[in-house]
């Protein structure tokens, strides 16, 4: 019994990492495949090889101490814009929940926050209030805080009409209302919603930081330089950091969420 | 008086679909009335009225509002609280003291047989468990009128059996006054001490049928001829009522 219990966990531990590691595997062939074979020597800067990539970009201290120093600069803006976000995103929310006309009122500009172009804000907001870490942070805030604001708005309106009846026969308040019914039956959106905009608000902070290409350095000016001075090594790693960021903020808040809501939750049951 | 007393309930939805059609409908501690009507013919809609959630177009509710207990179709758990929370919840919204609240808790949560899931989430309870747990946070309020809207009807025949014995144990030890909508004759004739029939929309209040067996029944009585009959007279006011 403990025997076959525990080969069954094994193959399902192996059936579960074997794919993805052989996916990479391939991916790493085809990446030496083109960097030797269909580059030729004078080309291979467009493509340097893994091991080089790990030398140069991860393992010089120099360059990785940059490439960290650009990490933890992005982070920082990252986080901050995120947390603003998450406190307008949930007051705008709530306040949309609880009247109609403030919902009809502010939701098209909500959606417009969110159809602007990243690429239309950030020369302007630089325009406007310089390079420093506030403009930053606010080019994140505009990218991150509409998901935050729809699944708090959709999550608050999704309480069973059962509910909202039960609480109405029992004369509950309005705050009683929200506190009880509306607020954690908005959790597991709200939850939702954070993922999608944690990992906007990193784009946010690289794109913004990329396009200032002045100020403290981040991610994104490193990409910049690292590629006007055809640094293929360096840029490959920060690439592969930048790309790493996002995959860890994804996991974060998924556990988060589960954590949160994952007891009783029907939706984030089994993921 | 009597505990709840409906007189000359019409209901117009603001659609245009009319619902309810000059119902009379009373009912005092230690009855348990059902109700029973084709699908659509009002018999929700004339317990939201009861209950005070919808204003009837005319006619005249008399209910002590805050006394009125209410078991939905569906159980209408909150599903990020545990057995216990979810029958505490209503004692909460009504403000009962904490300490009173909780043993309260306690001892209907052992009435309904849910102890030992006292502490499991509704995601993780089974389709009779749910109704328990939904009964039991009606109970806590101690009503004097229960208002049941085909609480069963989603169960199997077996947990259904289960439960109308054990609600009418309730009934008897609690004397609320009952009215318990049903698709089901035999329940209803079962459960209750008068059977009403609703026509079809807009819904009106047949000549109630008399049961006239003593609680507490013997799920037995069941199949006797006397039960039938009564099954039979039921039936019968149920196609008149429909066509
Ligand atoms: N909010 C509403 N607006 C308009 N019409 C409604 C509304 N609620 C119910 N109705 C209509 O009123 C009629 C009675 O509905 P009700 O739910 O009371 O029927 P019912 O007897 O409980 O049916 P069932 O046995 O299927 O539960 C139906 O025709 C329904 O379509
Ligand atoms: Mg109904």
């Amino acid at each position: 019994m403990t025997v076959e219990r525990s080969r069954s966990r094994f193959s399902r531990l192996v059936s579960v990492v074997v794919p993805p590691i052989a996916v990479g595997g391939v991916i790493i062939g085809v990446w030496y495949f083109f960097s030797y074979v269909v580059l030729d020597s004078d080309r291979r800067f467009l493509l340097r090889a893994p091991h080089e990539v790990v030398r140069k970009g991860f393992l010089d201290r120099e360059n990785l101490g940059e490439i960290l120093a650009g990490l933890a600069s992005s982070c920082r803006v990252a986080l901050v814009g995120l947390v603003i976000a998450t406190i307008l995103g949930l007051a705008l929310g709530t306040l949309m929940s609880l009247s109609k006309v403030l919902e009809r009122a502010l939701f098209p500009y909500a959606v417009v926050v969110q159809a602007m172009p990243v690429l239309a804000i950030v020369p302007l907001v630089g325009f406007w209030f310089g390079y420093g870490f506030s403009s930053r942070v606010f080019v994140c805030v505009l990218v991150a805080i509409f998901p935050i604001v729809v699944n708090t708005l959709f999550g608050l309106l999704s309480a069973d009409s059962g509910l909202h009846d039960l609480f109405t026969l029992h004369e509950a308040s309005r705050a009683t209302r929200l506190r009880k019914l509306m607020f954690p039956a908005a959790l597991p959106a709200v939850f939702a919603g954070l993922r999608i905009s944690a990992g906007l608000s990193v784009i946010g902070a690289i794109v913004g930081d990329f396009f200032f290409g002045q100020g403290e350095a981040g991610i994104g000016q490193l990409l910049k330089k690292y590629a006007s001075r055809l640094q293929g090594e360096q840029l490959f790693a920060a690439v592969i950091v930048s790309s790493a960021l996002g995959v860890a903020v994804f996991l974060v808040f998924g556990w988060l969420a589960r954590a949160v809501v994952g007891k009783w939750s029907e939706e984030s049951r089994g993921r | 008086m009597s505990d709840l007393s409906l007189r000359g309930i019409s209901l117009t939805f603001p659609d245009g679909t009319e619902a309810i059609a000059n119902a009379d409908l009373d009912v005092s501690r230690g009855e348990f009335v059902s109700l029973v009507g084709p699908s659509g013919c009002g018999k929700s809609t004339l317990l939201r009225v009861a209950s005070g959630l919808l204003d009837p177009t005319n006619g005249s509710v008399s209910v002590d509002a805050s006394s009125v207990g209410y078991v939905f179709q569906d159980p209408t758990l909150l599903p990020w609280r545990t057995t216990r929370r979810n029958v505490e919840l209503l004692a909460e919204l009504r403000n009962v003291v904490p300490a009173i609240r909780r043993e309260r808790a306690e001892r209907i949560l052992a009435t309904v047989g849910l102890t030992e899931f006292a502490d499991h989430f509704p995601r993780t309870l089974s389709g009779g468990m749910k109704m328990r747990a939904s009964l039991a946070r009606t109970l806590m309020l101690e009503p004097t009128v229960c208002l049941f809207d085909e609480p069963f009807g989603a169960l199997d025949e077996m947990s259904r059996e289960r439960l109308n014995g054990e609600l009418i144990e309730i009934f008897l030890a609690r004397n609320f006054a009952g009215v318990f909508v049903t698709h089901s004759i035999g329940e209803a004739v079962f459960m209750s001490s008068r059977v009403h029939v609703m026509t079809s929309r807009p819904g009106r209040l047949l000549e109630p049928i008399e049961v006239p067996f003593a609680y507490p029944r013997s799920p037995e009585i069941r199949f006797t001829p006397e039960f039938a009959a009564i099954c039979g007279r039921v039936a019968r006011a149920l196609r008149e009522a429909t066509s």
